[in-house]
């Protein structure tokens, strides 16, 4: 993991939070799981706001809820109670279908392990959720090369992901995150399973992602170092949200 | 909106060993699928072909065969006078009246013997059948001891060769032709004067009357007129239904026996499938859970490995038929229940069993990814990507 401190600072200002809508408000949000016959909380009465463009790290030690909260927000997982309302739509009152349209269209992903197909190719697997939008061939491939040379990796899209290095990889995945111009990004982790070169050039174009082009980027890290590039860190301890921001 | 077909077709591609070891199984199970059919068909084409559709072929009614049947030369004298019957050229009726005999002779090679049909022609016998011709020597000289051999006789049965010599009927006969009936029941006859073979047989009466319509679309007419005749116990049918019956029962058997092998083998590769699907869908969990989250529904999860298991199914299909087309190239020969005779016959492929052979395959494709297809689409979408 890097040492040295990432700071999006040398991509630009950091925006104005205030002045910002608030675009995620999760509101009393509860989750338990059930482990035999226990019923073990993982989120106890969270409430906290995600302002537009706002580049926010959740931070907690293990089992301390913070992915189960960013699959809540990202509409992967259901909430036990309370409400999720992301640009202005209540995610914790859509069904199956609408969930998924939504996801396809709002949230970018970016995962620990990369998670690319492996038989499709990283212009293939950069096009996947181009895939499920009225785009001609024609518009997608403009959309997917625009996205591979935002993570400068144009020069290979035809490799498969095999053919890549983990921090390629990751970038990769970061283009698939962005190629719909999602409303947030979600990263588990995102550089959880990269060396300290790869785990800062991703930091940094996260921080791009957050100063130049303004996206709203939710972020898991057990790691400090990655924090710090976020504007706002927040703490989750045993399924409780520290309210003393970072 | 669908996963990418090139998502199922790559990742057959990329577990290309399963991938093989699969279709193999299919392949094999559509092999026995398809040369059943191909025998079955092989059988019917070789006796369809056998008549053509303006002949008539008359039996005593209630035979299953001309071996069975019995037709008095009288009542042969009233169907020859019936106006239905074409004149040919000289104004000679196109009729011929026929005795069928069953022989034992040995095969060539191995001298287990095996029965063949003699059947005694007259004059138009050849003449109502455009497809037989002879390939070397002469037609038998009327009222002689001699005979004409089909070509797969001639070549599979001891003394059945031209200048040879074959005892039956406690006489003689001496093959001096060699005749081509192509891919007809005729190439496994051997052919004599009738009248001669009727008094070496001690065989009073004719076995079939056959005869060419003056007009085709008349056989309906005659068959009511002839079989309600109260001086004529026969039945009329069509030269090339007569045949189709003929071959029926051996097709039915053939069918049933195929179906029976190929259900007890499909039910093997359907599990091959099902088990390389299975392990398909737990090595791909974490792939399924990044699907859904991207926002594809789980109908196309579900759709996606149907596909996968489909093109299994279709890639064993392909082989298995491309297998069975060479059998084309062998030509057979069994003892036809309906007659006791041997028939030889080669497998026959239409495009009608490649599209049944083809469709069995993506059956036992679907049937073997359907369980498989189900278990990946109602995998939880955080629990799919936990498996990372």
């Amino acid at each position: 993991m890097s040492e040295s401190t990432t700071t999006c600072d040398e991509h630009g200002p950091p925006p104005d939070l205030e002045a910002q809508p608030v675009i995620v408000e999760v509101r009393n949000v509860n989750k338990a799981y059930l482990r035999g016959s226990h019923i073990i909380p993982v989120l106890q009465d969270i409430n906290f706001d995600i302002r537009e463009g706002e580049f926010l790290a959740l931070m907690g030690p293990s089992g301390s809820g913070k992915s189960t909260l960013l699959n809540l927000i990202a509409g992967i997982d259901k909430v036990d109670s309370g409400t999720i309302v992301i640009g202005g739509v209540d995610i914790t009152a859509l069904g199956e279908t609408e969930l998924a349209h939504w996801r396809a269209t709002h949230v970018g992903f970016i995962f620990q392990f990369y998670n690319l197909i492996p038989v499709l190719t990283a212009y293939e697997n950069v096009e996947l959720p181009l895939q499920l939008t009225g785009l001609t061939r024609a518009e997608r491939r403009e959309h997917v090369e625009m996205a591979l040379s935002v993570v400068n990796l144009a020069h290979r899209m035809d490799h498969y992901p095999s053919q890549l290095s983990g921090g390629e990889q990751q970038r990769v995945a970061i283009a698939r995150a962005v190629v719909t111009d999602p409303t947030i990004l979600v990263a588990d982790e995102p550089t959880g399973d990269l060396d300290r070169a790869s785990a800062k050039e991703i930091m940094s174009l996260m921080c791009r992602l957050s100063r130049e082009s303004g996206k709203t980027i939710i972020m898991v890290t057990h790691d400090p170092k990655a924090a710090e590039a976020a504007q706002v860190i927040r703490h989750l301890d045993k399924g409780y949200l520290n309210h003393a921001n970072s | 909106m669908r996963v990418p077909v090139s998502y199922s077709f790559r990742n057959l591609w990329t577990r290309r060993l399963t991938t093989i070891l699969t279709a193999s199984g299919m392949a094999l199970v559509v092999f026995v699928f398809s040369a059943i059919l191909m025998l079955a068909e092989g059988l019917q084409k070789t006796l369809v072909d056998t008549g053509s559709w303006d002949n008539v072929v008359l039996i005593r009614k209630g035979s299953q065969s001309e071996v069975q049947s019995g037709i008095e030369r009288l009542q042969a004298s009233v169907i020859e006078t019936q106006p239905e019957v074409a004149v040919g050229p000289g104004g000679r009726r196109m009729l011929a009246k026929e005795v069928v005999v069953l022989i034992s002779l040995p095969k060539r090679g191995t001298d287990k013997p095996s029965n063949v049909i003699i059947r005694g022609v007259s004059g138009e016998s050849l003449s109502m059948r455009p497809q037989v011709k002879l390939l070397e020597g002469r037609m038998p000289k009327p009222s002689s001891s001699e005979i004409i051999a089909g070509e797969s006789v001639s070549r599979r049965f001891t003394g059945a060769g031209i200048g040879e010599t074959l005892r039956f009927g406690m006489r003689d006969w001496t093959v001096v032709g060699i005749f081509d009936a192509g891919n007809t029941g005729f190439s496994s006859e051997i052919w004599g004067d009738a009248d001669q073979l009727m008094q070496a047989f001690r065989r009073p009466v004719y076995s079939s009357v056959i005869f060419k319509l003056r007009d085709a679309s008349a056989f309906d007419a005659f068959k009511a007129r002839v079989e309600s005749d109260p001086r004529l116990t026969v039945e009329a049918k069509r030269e090339t239904r007569f045949y189709a019956d003929q071959s029926e029962m051996m097709a039915k058997f053939l069918r049933i026996l195929g179906m029976s092998l190929t259900i007890i083998f499909s039910l093997g590769a359907v599990i091959g499938a099902m088990i390389t699907m299975y392990a398909a869908v737990a090595n791909r969990t974490a792939e399924i859970g990044t699907l859904r989250a991207l926002g594809f529904q789980r109908r196309s999860i579900l759709g996606a490995f149907l596909m996968e298991a489909l093109l299994l199914g279709f890639i064993g299909g392909a082989v298995g038929l491309f297998l069975a087309s060479f059998l084309q190239l062998l030509t057979i020969s069994t003892l036809n229940f309906q007659t006791f005779s041997e028939l030889a016959f080669s497998f026959t492929l239409t495009a009608e069993i490649v599209w049944q052979a083809l469709l069995f395959s993506l059956v036992m494709g679907f049937v073997g990814g359907v369980l498989p297809a189900f278990r990946a689409s109602r995998m939880k979408i955080v629990d799919a990507l936990r498996t990372t």
